[in-house]
């Protein structure tokens, strides 16, 4: 029951918090609210009996994504963000709330929050329940079936983390070019070709 | 009331992945775009989770006297998913980064004049 | 950040215990919650962490960019290697049951190296990005 009443209430505050995050104007204070949204959800995540995910959220969620963006902020220098009137709010409001009415009307067939008997929780997930330890010894299921049963889906994100390490660096990792001036030609030159 | 106490979660899942949608349509400025994306990746974590929560289950750990487990599978997808997400963020930001240096300005709408496009 | 003491003295003091408690979520995650991808994310926190307090180049003397870009590669291939393995010994692709003398050290084994593997990968591949996004606003 406490579990029950901690969840309802940290997902009340997700919610606030993702709220403010959009009204902000000031960056770097949407960035900061972004870091306390990622604390939260590593803390729900607990309280969801998700240890391992909890862990990685709270390393990467409140630490790496929040430092990166962080980063982005000062090379790019932009510390209040411009409200323009061009797009309209109430034409995208409104494309949400329909979006969002099609969805909850979708989850009045899902089984309730916590359903044993719920079919996700009933095909591979008892095999893996049941058979993790005598198979491979290891009595965390979340390694097992992450190194073992699905290796090859492990092995497909680690590749996916490599290629993005790679485009990251091919886009970051040279000399800056600077624009309008004579350093480098190459940009300048496609620059006026574009505007003729 | 027990109907609403058991949606709840896929509810406010919706709310986020809404916020984020909205965030993503309707801001300009691109860094604000990418933490829109990211709620919205958050609240598919939730939902995963939450589908894979059991009540009174304990975490799948095989421990001895322990005969319910939340299901581990979600857990594993999600684990890989927040990782990796995280490399596409940075991948998203490194753009961001490209485009400053190479327009001067990361609103969208400013870039949009500069290309004469819309 | 070079003449706050306060800071420069509190990350020293925790980034050791930031590296020891990455490897024990490493090598320990098989029976607690951890794993190569939490660990890996640890331990790149913990040099992100040395890099904000006593500088970019500080930092990229203790770690190398072209040791990173090593790293990261040699990650991948182990995970593929340690795959590899069992397609000679008559199994399947990623099958670890044959690298040990019975199934559950075969397994054993297996998980422990595609961890590492993972491990060196995600570790290697953070502090890569945040180089390049910090070593862009390098003057």
């Amino acid at each position: 029951m406490i579990d029950l009443i901690i969840n309802i209430i940290l997902l009340a505050f997700l919610a606030i918090t993702a709220v403010a995050i959009i009204r902000s104007t000031n960056l770097f204070a949407s960035i900061m609210l972004f870091g306390i949204f990622s604390l939260l959800s590593a803390t729900l995540f607990v309280v969801m009996d998700a240890l391992d995910v909890a862990f990685t959220e709270a390393a990467v969620g409140a630490g790496i994504s929040t430092i990166l963006m962080l980063t982005t902020l000062v090379l790019t220098k932009n510390h209040n963000e411009k409200r323009s009137h061009a797009h309209r709010p109430w034409l995208s409001l409104a494309v949400v709330i329909i979006t969002g009415m099609v969805l909850v009307y979708g989850t009045l067939d899902i089984p309730g929050f916590g359903d044993p008997a719920a079919p996700a929780n009933m095909h591979v997930a008892q095999y893996y329940i049941n058979n993790a330890l005598p198979e491979t010894g290891v009595p965390n299921i979340v390694t097992a079936v992450l190194a073992s049963y699905r290796g090859f889906d492990t092995l497909g994100e680690v590749a996916v983390i490599f290629t993005a390490g790679v485009a990251v660096l091919l886009l970051l990792g040279g000399k800056p070019s600077i624009p309008n001036s004579n350093s480098n030609p190459g940009i300048n030159k496609k620059r006026e070709e574009d505007e003729t | 009331m027990d109907f609403f106490i058991s949606h709840y979660n896929y509810w406010i899942v919706i709310f986020l992945m809404m916020v984020g949608l909205y965030t993503v349509i309707n801001r300009g400025n691109l860094i604000k775009k990418i933490i829109g994306l990211n709620i919205f990746q958050v609240s598919v974590f939730f939902l995963y989770i939450s589908m894979g929560a059991v009540k009174d289950g304990a975490a799948p750990i095989i421990t001895e006297g322990v005969k319910l487990y939340s299901n581990p599978l979600p857990h594993v997808l999600i684990l890989t998913a927040i990782v990796v997400g995280v490399a596409t963020t940075a991948l998203g930001l490194a753009l961001v980064v490209r485009i400053k240096e190479s327009y001067g300005t990361i609103e969208e709408d400013e870039i949009h004049e500069m290309d004469h496009s819309l | 950040m070079k003449r706050n003491p306060i800071l420069r003295i509190v990350a020293k003091f925790l980034i050791p215990l930031i590296i020891l408690f990455a490897l024990y979520v490493q090598f320990h995650g098989d029976f607690g919650p951890g794993g190569g991808f939490q660990a890996g994310v640890i331990f790149s926190a913990a040099l992100i962490l040395y890099a904000l307090v006593f500088g970019l180049d500080a930092a990229e003397k203790i770690i190398p960019p072209h040791i990173l870009r090593l790293l990261a590669s040699a990650g991948v291939v182990l995970y593929a290697s340690v795959g590899v393995i069992p397609l000679f010994l008559g199994a399947n692709y990623l099958d670890y049951s044959v690298l040990g003398s019975t199934q559950i050290k075969g397994q054993h084994l297996g998980i422990l190296l595609v961890e590492l593997g993972v491990g060196m990968t995600v570790t290697a591949v953070m502090l890569i990005i945040f180089f390049a996004f910090a070593g862009r606003g390098r003057p």
